[in-house]
């Protein structure tokens, strides 16, 4: 009843096309940002900005790049974690060699170079596919991690063997570094991936993501109507990288301050594996869903017990943590294969009859 | 430059050359590794000839079956006892595994079921260290990891043993696949779990037998990984390292598997004793992929895979 | 503003001045091996501009393979196949689509995870030009471009009659439908030849009425030259102007409908003989 598109007739094609086509969402989610931008920084605890927030955007960043490559396009990466890498260390080494670089500018160019090394190891795909892909992209996971923890040159010769984020200002304001307060942080992370976010769905919308969904679904008969599947599926390795190498940045610069390669290891790759799948494959909101999912869960497990009494020791926490993850995918696969965005779909299409049954 | 070339094309061979001796026992180190790694792909092979699944859970099966033995065994249980209990463990297992994930997801696309796999692995992780803990154990079934001498070279005990026991679990496979009702119906719901179904076989007992029986293939990689290494969470890592053995191999090949496992064991110890110092060393970590990967590209479906002529 | 399918001439083949000459498709001696299995032996058949040919035969004669091999998807052996009289033969499948040459396939080959619009829309995927960073703006060269093409759909949806669908995921379509979204996909594309394989198997008569009726419709404003495999006796008599009769990989007849309904090679390979 509330819910209702009654009365909003698309007369143009431009207006069918939207990203939002009906009203009431193109307010909700306007809010939604409004609120997004100024009310944490205002309200928010520097616990829930840390913990919570700040990671939540730049896993939801790199859900959107791999959901891009494995539920787009369908071709299935492993290597998400060792992309992220690349991201991190080449934002490292390009901002100090170059102070001055504006470290947004920094943060692009750190999405090129995993770009190109995405585009490298996606060259394979033209003739492997399926699981096969999946083992090439483990390939990658392993050597790139191998790369920057024996190559010293990628942590300037640290001999702790990490990489610290420098501190860096933008318009004023500190935004990497020890004295980078976490707002400013937030919003540095929030920018990012609304812009990103917005790019993906506009490609995802258009010519590219056709050929990407074509690709997925019947690679052959795509193959015969005209599309080229190896620059389709380059294509989709370097934007996916691309996105994958900023958000690996981010994790440094933004979240962590500090890291080893074990920050990216396959652990993160599954992570981000998980929130795809739990989020939505095929969906740039399923991705921030995902996201939002595998970072509340943990965060979850570790409160809900002293509140109703219960201290859980770390390692079973751990423990359940691990289960209730693999629990939750396998019963996403059974009940909604398309994830929690399919599920919202149905939420709204019972909303558009509510408060009546059908 | 000429320096690179020497380093990289002569003089690792020439190192070979020279110690012959060495060079024995570095292969035989790779058969071994390689062996257990067949233990861990036969699980995958099983799983995958008769289902259609990829079992990414069959290494954190390897580690449950493994920490099951070692708890019981800690408990007191003797040996034999404990073997028993364990079989019924991954049995019980299995048919869990088939109510709750395989038959909910019957005829579902094959990438769906890989990620259910995922799943299952890291559930399977969590719940078999909650139940028996997360330290390290030692696994002891009696055989001494020892070594004895042939011939001016070594030979491991255990090693001897993890490769006896997998040449004959090869041959206990081989047979039951290609000369019983069974192994007939196994390829059949292998094909198309729908046509098996409509032809009467029994989809469910099926899944259970095939599980089982891979369940008893971890418990057997369990114990030689175990009594190598420990009994230890990295022990599902090894899953991973059982992909490229899968793809030199074919996925549903069970001699493919052993043949697959000794190259990758042995390319992988070659390479790190011989160029691993060039760059440091721990080329382990990825030398593996690497090998799988340039064999894909040259030939898609694996050694022993069946050549894919894709119909449209 | 660039010809969308409403504004297309009948004729975009040949100029005023002369009739071209070669036929737009030649096949010359194709042979295909899959291992042991001989699929085609030295088959040769012309197709010339605004025909409509029907390709027909038992089950496993090869008149798939034809297909595939005159796509690009599967090389021959030996022989040629020429198009507008340039030896085609080593092309890739997505520069034969290049050429104008659009299909539909044997088991319905539409994308699932897309609705019948976007399926479509891939179809025009030869004429789009850009770049992915245009694309990612979007608003600018990219939109005009999406929805001049949106609007040559539209008319190709219109000319179907699947408005109602547009929207719909394909997957949720019953089989007749899906069929005709195919064959919108292969329109949308504006092809100078037209593939059909089968484009009426598992459809009732009222069905495969309308699915002849909207060939026809096609031929008939278009001028596009169209080759179909069909089983339905009735519908290649009717509609075809030339029947090419394969059997065990070879072509055993290659006439107008009357002369290939009486030929005795034919009747004994695939008619069959009335019995009294």
């Amino acid at each position: 009843m509330i819910y209702r598109e009654a009365g909003q007739f698309k007369s143009t094609y431009a207006s069918d096309q939207a990203i939002f086509p009906i009203v009431q969402d193109r307010w909700v989610v306007l809010v939604l940002l409004l609120g997004a931008v100024i009310v944490p920084p205002l309200v928010a605890s520097e616990y829930w900005l840390q913990a919570v927030l700040i990671p939540f955007l730049i896993y939801a960043l790199a859900a959107i790049g791999l959901n891009l490559l494995t539920g787009y396009a369908g071709q299935l990466s492993l290597g998400t974690g060792g992309f992220m890498a690349v991201g991190a260390y080449s934002a490292f080494k390009l901002t100090t060699a170059f102070p001055a670089l504006n470290i947004f500018v920094v943060f692009a160019l750190a999405g090129v170079a995993a770009a190109l090394v995405g585009v490298l190891f996606g060259i394979p795909s033209l003739r492997i596919k399926g699981f096969y892909l999946a083992v090439a992209t483990l390939a990658a996971q392993f050597f790139l991690l191998w790369l920057f923890n024996k190559v010293a040159w990628f942590t300037n010769y640290a001999s702790s063997g990490t990489i610290t984020a420098p501190p860096r200002t933008v318009f004023g304001a500190m935004v990497t570094g020890p004295g980078a307060t976490a707002p400013a942080r937030y919003l540095t992370a929030l920018a990012f991936v609304i812009v990103f976010a917005l790019v993906a769905k506009n490609l995802v919308r258009g010519r590219v993501g056709r050929c990407w969904m074509a690709i997925r679904d019947r690679d052959i008969a795509a193959e015969i109507i005209g599309i080229r599947p190896l620059r389709t599926k380059l294509l989709a390795f370097a934007i996916s990288s691309f996105y994958c190498g900023v958000a690996g940045a981010e994790y440094v610069f933004l979240y962590l301050g500090s890291a080893e390669t074990q920050a990216f290891d396959i652990a993160v790759s599954f992570l981000v594996l998980f929130m795809v799948i739990i989020g939505g494959l095929g969906s740039i909101l399923g991705s921030f869903l995902g996201a939002g999912f595998i970072v509340v869960v943990p965060i979850f497990l570790t409160n809900v017990p002293h509140l109703v009494g219960l201290a859980l020791p770390v390692a079973l926490q751990k423990q359940i943590e691990l289960m209730v993850f693999g629990g939750l995918i396998i019963f996403f696969l059974i009940v909604e294969p398309n994830g929690l965005a399919r599920l919202w779909q149905i939420a709204k299409e019972k909303l558009r009859l509510w408060p009546f049954p059908y | 430059m000429t320096e690179l070339l020497r380093a990289v094309f002569v003089a690792p061979f020439a190192d070979m050359a020279g110690n012959m001796p060495f060079l024995i026992e570095v292969l035989i180190g790779g058969v071994a590794a390689g062996l257990m790694y067949s233990l861990v792909a036969l699980g995958f092979v099983l799983i995958f000839k008769a289902s259609g699944v990829f079992n990414f859970a069959q290494g954190v099966m390897v580690l449950f079956s493994a920490l099951t033995l070692v708890g019981l065994m800690e408990r007191g249980v003797p040996v034999v006892a404990a073997l028993a209990l364990t079989a019924l463990t991954m049995i019980a297992l299995a048919f869990a595994i088939e109510r709750v994930v395989l038959r909910p997801l019957v005829n579902q696309e094959s990438i769906i079921l890989f990620m259910a796999t995922i799943g299952l692995n890291f559930f399977l992780e969590g719940f078999g260290e909650m139940i028996w803990g997360s330290n390290v154990k030692k696994l002891d079934v009696g055989i001494p990891d020892t070594s004895f001498m042939v011939r001016g070279v070594q030979v491991n005990r255990l090693e001897l043993t993890a490769a006896l026991t997998a040449a004959v679990l090869v041959a206990i496979l081989a047979i039951l696949f290609q000369r019983t009702k069974i192994g007939r119906a196994l390829r059949a719901v292998a094909d198309d779990h729908e046509a098996a179904l409509s032809i009467g076989i029994p989809l469910k007992t099926i899944w259970v037998v095939v599980w089982s029986v891979a369940g008893l293939v971890a418990i057997a990689a369990g114990i030689m990984w175990g009594a190598k290494s420990g009994v230890q969470f990295s022990l599902s890592l090894i899953a991973l390292k059982a992909l490229p053995v899968l793809i030199l191999g074919g996925f549903t090949s069970v001699p493919g598997a052993i043949v697959g496992g000794l190259i990758i064991g042995v390319g992988e110890k070659l390479a790190e004793v011989y160029w691993g110092p060039l760059v440091g060393g721990a080329i382990e970590n990825w030398f593996a992929y690497a090998m799988a990967l340039a064999f894909l590209l040259v030939r898609p479906q694996g050694l022993f895979g069946e050549r894919i002529i894709e119909r449209v | 503003m660039p010809a969308t399918l409403a504004e297309r001439p009948i004729q975009q083949a040949a100029p005023a001045s002369e009739p071209r000459r070669e036929p737009l498709l030649q096949v010359e001696a194709i042979t295909v091996r899959f291992g042991a299995v001989q699929a085609l032996t030295d088959v040769s058949m012309d197709i010339h501009r605004g025909e409509i040919v029907a390709i027909i035969g038992p089950n496993g004669a090869g008149k798939t393979t034809l297909i595939n091999v005159i796509s690009g998807f599967y090389h021959a052996q030996q022989g040629r196949i020429l198009f507008e009289g340039k030896d085609r033969t080593a092309l890739k499948p997505y520069d034969v689509a290049a050429l104008g040459v659009a299909r539909t396939f044997q088991n319905v080959a539409l994308f699932r995870g897309m609705s019948v619009l976007d399926n479509i829309m891939t179809g025009r995927l030869l004429k789009m030009r850009g770049h992915f960073l245009l694309d990612a703006i979007y608003w600018g060269p990219a939109r005009r471009q999406e929805l001049e093409h949106r609007a040559a759909v539209e008319h190709v949806i219109d000319f179907l009659e699947i408005q109602a669908i547009r929207k719909t995921p394909v997957s949720r379509l019953p089989y007749g439908l899906q069929k005709r979204v195919e064959l919108a996909r292969a329109l949308a594309a504006e092809p100078q030849l037209l593939l059909l394989d089968e484009p009426m198997a598992g459809m009732n008569v009222e069905e495969k009425e309308d699915m002849s009726r909207f060939i026809l419709d096609v031929h008939d404003e278009f001028g596009t030259t169209i080759a179909l495999i069909e089983h339905d006796m009735g519908v290649v008599m009717d509609i075809s102007d030339r029947v090419v009769v394969l059997d065990y990989g070879r072509k055993i007849a290659d006439a107008p409908p009357d002369a290939v309904r009486a030929d005795r090679a034919v009747i004994d390979a695939y008619l069959g003989v009335a019995h009294d």
